[in-house]
């Protein structure tokens, strides 16, 4: 592949944001014919190179090449136009229209009296054939597609726009195996039809069942372009977050640093589960405890967390605080005895846009109190000040409506709200999705001297990699069950978490099969 | 490699998801369906309860007094499936009248005045298009605030009736033509009007089904958003929809003066909303995305007639005439949210 001439060369790209540098002299080159994943954790500039690369984000430096010829690309139509096509995480199409004018869209077919629908719709069906999606009916109205079919629907539309090069940005992240593996078939079918394809995932496995070559990028720098055989997954990792694998050793043995005490238990849960949204599960947290919950997405992280602060009411299992029997049914209820949950939705469920730092910092405390008690200005103010101070918000402006400041201050506003209620547990949802890498590094080790000063951690976050370094122990999910419970330290990895995932899932396999031969015998 | 969950079984196609790919393409139309059969039974009860409906006269006035109701509602139908409203049509029809009116007697060559009546449309919906889409103005607040302007700047030229000459060429585009001589007075007669209303319900039809400005006003519908994704020119569109309705306000003016012969600063106060109403009833729906020209046709002849019905019955008060047109907008606004609630499942 390397042979010929790459469709997409992008040089010294650089692109700054008030107060950050998101891409700093990045290069990226794109083959036709290659599937090739762009690495990174979250921060790292993946997004922020593929919206320069489809005209969203201006560059500051640097150039594009397509095919050879500079280009300057002003938007999604330009780049379109450019061979550029772009499928995103959402599916973004008009479930009012039909699948075939969908995938035809602005490139109908025109006869002598405007559109022919007949010859549209023909050439829907011949374009969704090529990608092995022949059974669909191009009349049918969008929406009755189940998501993943209409994600493949999506891909066949950059087809018609006869792009060369096809971006696809986190594509699995709503999908099923069988889904996935559907989506492979056409990316296949694609690459071997000389379309030049940049995946972007943060699922491993399907990077490595995918792709031909992968660029890292780490804090907005290129850290390399790689074969994907010459680079295993570990040095993968390693690469991504930019320490040698023996580094990355020692940070894991220094993070299992914190002995559990022998003392009982601070929360203990016997059998807490709810229909539909987590099977019963045992659970124990201690004081000065990470506790880390792992798993895919949709494997019940976050279902076990609302369980665990009553924004859910189990239908099943007991609680116990400190040994004594608990109801904790109701968010009051688990504020009144210290729990605390900052969840995962920053925007929806979070910050609140138009209300200023101080307001949304309060916001909890004020809430424990009831309406009627409201918390004297001067209380407020010594309050932000402290959490502003110890938690480095940037800026350090307690009046600025908090839709102004950056996801990471964001975040660390949020962390602040909770901590103020002064909880004794913390239940942490993705505080660190969609964050830059430095405010990462900053909340993590922030939530590392909580648990240092007594706090019980319950941490949760899509990355292993940073769950692993995060927790002292960590409960694997998966399918909305506990399928183990790790203690963190010295041999326990990303990878491993994933064998753990794997292996049951291959035992699911297994008694699958057993079922089914019981079923045919 | 992308085993990690356990593989689920084949999605095979069920007996209800086939059900559903039946009945799914005729959810859309049913709320027009409905605003037909409705039409239908209307003329069907008229000709049984008062006789004389079903005649060439009744409905050639039919269609005669409510050209202009025709037209505003083809101009909402554009603005209405991109998921926006305007509200200016009415006051619109005001200002333009009353100006083109006063141009005219004033001493202006009567065509270039009624070309100016179409073109205050014209700039009223291109103000109106430019608040909103690079102002990032509520559709509904924008238009609102062109609606005070157009009635203002209507009742500062004049607040008397402004009579047209009755040799003015404008007049001749109200002027009854019989087609066909029927016995009495039952004859078919057609105005101008009228056919300029057909002409732009035909031009608007095509544009909405056969060109890829109309599609990408249902794709703007369907989800903004994702329209500009697929690189659709979505600034360009929204534009022309305000743009369209504006300008089709404007000859709806013309068409409206040239009948009744003179124009008035409160000529067309609550229009805005009978088009509204008509496009409705008509099967458009208001959250974008779904609707038909020929149904908001349908939903303006529905209005109409209802007048005639209520004027032949003698015994409804006119003051119900709006009580009964809000009970038939709330039967089909609830049509349209079950349609909407068996689409999302």
């Amino acid at each position: 592949m390397p042979e010929s001439l790459p469709i997409v060369e992008m040089v010294g790209i650089s692109i700054s944001f008030p107060g950050v540098k998101a891409l700093d002299d990045v290069g990226f080159r794109l083959f036709p014919g290659e599937v090739h994943s762009l690495m990174g954790e979250n921060g790292a500039g993946k997004s922020t190179l593929i919206k320069a690369l489809t005209g969203v984000y201006k560059i500051d430096e640097g150039e594009i090449r397509i095919a050879g010829e500079p280009r300057r690309l002003g938007g999604t139509a330009d780049a379109q136009s450019a061979g550029i096509s772009t499928v995103y995480q959402e599916v973004n199409l008009c479930s009012n229209l039909t699948i075939g004018e969908n995938v035809m869209l602005g490139h109908e077919i025109k006869g002598a009296a405007g559109i022919n629908w007949r010859a549209t719709h023909r050439a829907a069906r011949e374009t969704l054939e090529k990608l092995g999606l022949g059974h669909l009916d191009p009349k049918q109205s969008l929406a009755t597609l189940p998501l993943a079919v209409q994600q493949l629907v999506a891909i066949s539309r950059s087809m018609v726009a006869k792009s060369k090069v096809l971006i696809l940005d986190e594509p699995t992240s709503s999908l099923d195996a069988n889904e996935v593996e559907q989506l492979f078939t056409v990316i296949r079918r694609l690459r071997d039809q000389g379309v030049a394809i940049l995946f972007v995932s943060h699922f491993l496995d399907q990077v490595y069942a995918i792709s031909d070559r992968l660029t890292v990028l780490r804090n907005g720098r290129f850290e390399g372009e790689y074969r994907t055989e010459e680079l295993d997954r570990a040095r993968l990792i390693a690469t991504m977050i930019g320490k040698d694998i023996a580094t990355l050793k020692s940070l894991d043995a220094k993070a299992s640093r914190r002995v559990r005490s022998d003392e009982p238990p601070l929360y203990s849960a016997k059998g807490i589960g709810r229909k539909g949204a987590i099977s019963e599960v045992d659970i124990d947290l201690h004081r000065g405890e990470v506790v880390g919950l792992a798993g895919l997405l949709g494997s019940g992280r976050t279902e076990l967390a609302r369980l665990i602060y009553g924004a859910d009411r189990p239908d099943s299992g007991e609680v116990t605080l400190d040994g004594e029997k608990a109801e904790i049914t109701t968010p009051a209820k688990a504020l009144a005895r210290h729990i605390a949950l900052s969840s995962e939705n920053r925007r929806d469920e979070g910050i609140i846009r138009d209300l200023s730092v101080r307001e949304n910092l309060v916001l909890a405390v004020q809430a424990r109190r009831g309406w009627a008690r409201p918390l004297p200005r001067r209380e407020q103010d010594a309050l932000v000040e402290k959490y502003i101070a110890a938690l480095g918000v940037r800026p350090a402006d307690p009046e600025r409506p908090i839709r102004l400041l950056s996801g990471g201050n964001q975040q660390k506003v949020l962390l602040g709200r909770w901590l103020a209620t002064e909880p004794e547990l913390l239940i942490l949802d993705e505080p660190t999705r969609g964050i830059d890498v430095g405010a990462k590094a900053e909340i993590q080790e922030y939530v590392a001297a909580l648990a240092d000063d007594g706090l019980a951690v319950v941490f949760i976050s899509s990355e292993l990699e940073e769950v692993v370094r995060q927790s002292d122990r960590i409960i694997v999910l998966k399918d909305r069950r506990k399928i183990a419970e790790i203690e963190g330290g010295h041999g326990v990895s990303a990878d491993s978490i994933v064998t753990i995932i794997a292996e049951d899932a291959l035992g699911d396999e297994r008694a699958d099969a057993v079922v089914r031969e019981e079923v045919t015998s | 490699m992308s085993t990690l969950t356990s593989p689920s079984a084949e999605a095979a196609p069920t007996g209800i998801r086939a059900l559903a790919k039946r009945v799914t393409p005729q959810l859309d139309t049913l709320p027009t369906a409905a605003a037909v059969v409705i039409f239908v039974g209307m003329i069907v009860y008229g000709e049984a309860a008062y006789g004389r409906i079903v005649q060439f006269n009744t409905l050639s006035n039919l269609l005669i007094n409510n050209a202009h109701l025709v037209i505003l509602a083809v101009g909402l139908t554009f603005v209405i499936v991109t998921g926006g409203i305007d509200l200016s049509v009415g006051a619109v029809i005001a200002i333009s009248s009353v100006a083109g009116v006063m141009l005219i007697n004033a001493g202006w060559n009567p065509w270039l005045a009624m070309l100016l009546m179409v073109l205050i449309g014209t700039a009223f919906g291109t103000v109106s298009g430019i608040l909103i889409q690079y102002f990032h103005v509520q559709p509904f607040i924008a238009t609102l605030a062109m609606m005070f302007l157009g009635r203002g700047l209507a009742s500062m030229l004049s607040t008397e009736p402004e009579r047209v000459p009755d040799d003015s060429p404008l007049r001749s585009l109200g002027e009854q033509l019989k087609i066909y001589d029927g016995p009495k007075v039952n004859d078919i007669v057609l105005t101008p009007g009228v056919l300029i209303a057909a002409a732009v319900v035909a031009a608007a039809f095509f544009m909405l089904h056969r060109t890829r400005t109309g599609r990408t006003v249902y794709a703007i519908g369907g989800s903004e958003q994702s329209a500009a994704l697929m690189g659709l020119p979505v600034a360009k569109t929204k534009m022309s929809v305000y743009i369209i309705s504006g300008s089709l306000a404007g000859l709806a003016a013309v068409v409206y003066t040239a009948r009744l012969g003179s124009a008035q600063n409160i000529t067309g106060i609550g229009w805005e909303l009978d088009a509204i109403a008509a496009t409705v009833i008509g099967g458009t729906l208001l959250t974008g995305g779904a609707g038909f020209v020929l149904g908001s046709v349908v939903g303006a002849l529905v209005l109409g007639l209802m007048n005639v019905l209520i004027t032949r019955d003698g015994g409804i008060p006119p003051e119900a005439t709006t009580i009964i047109t809000g009970g038939i907008l709330l039967v089909f606004v609830l049509l349209q949210r079950a349609v909407l609630a068996r689409r999302r499942e």
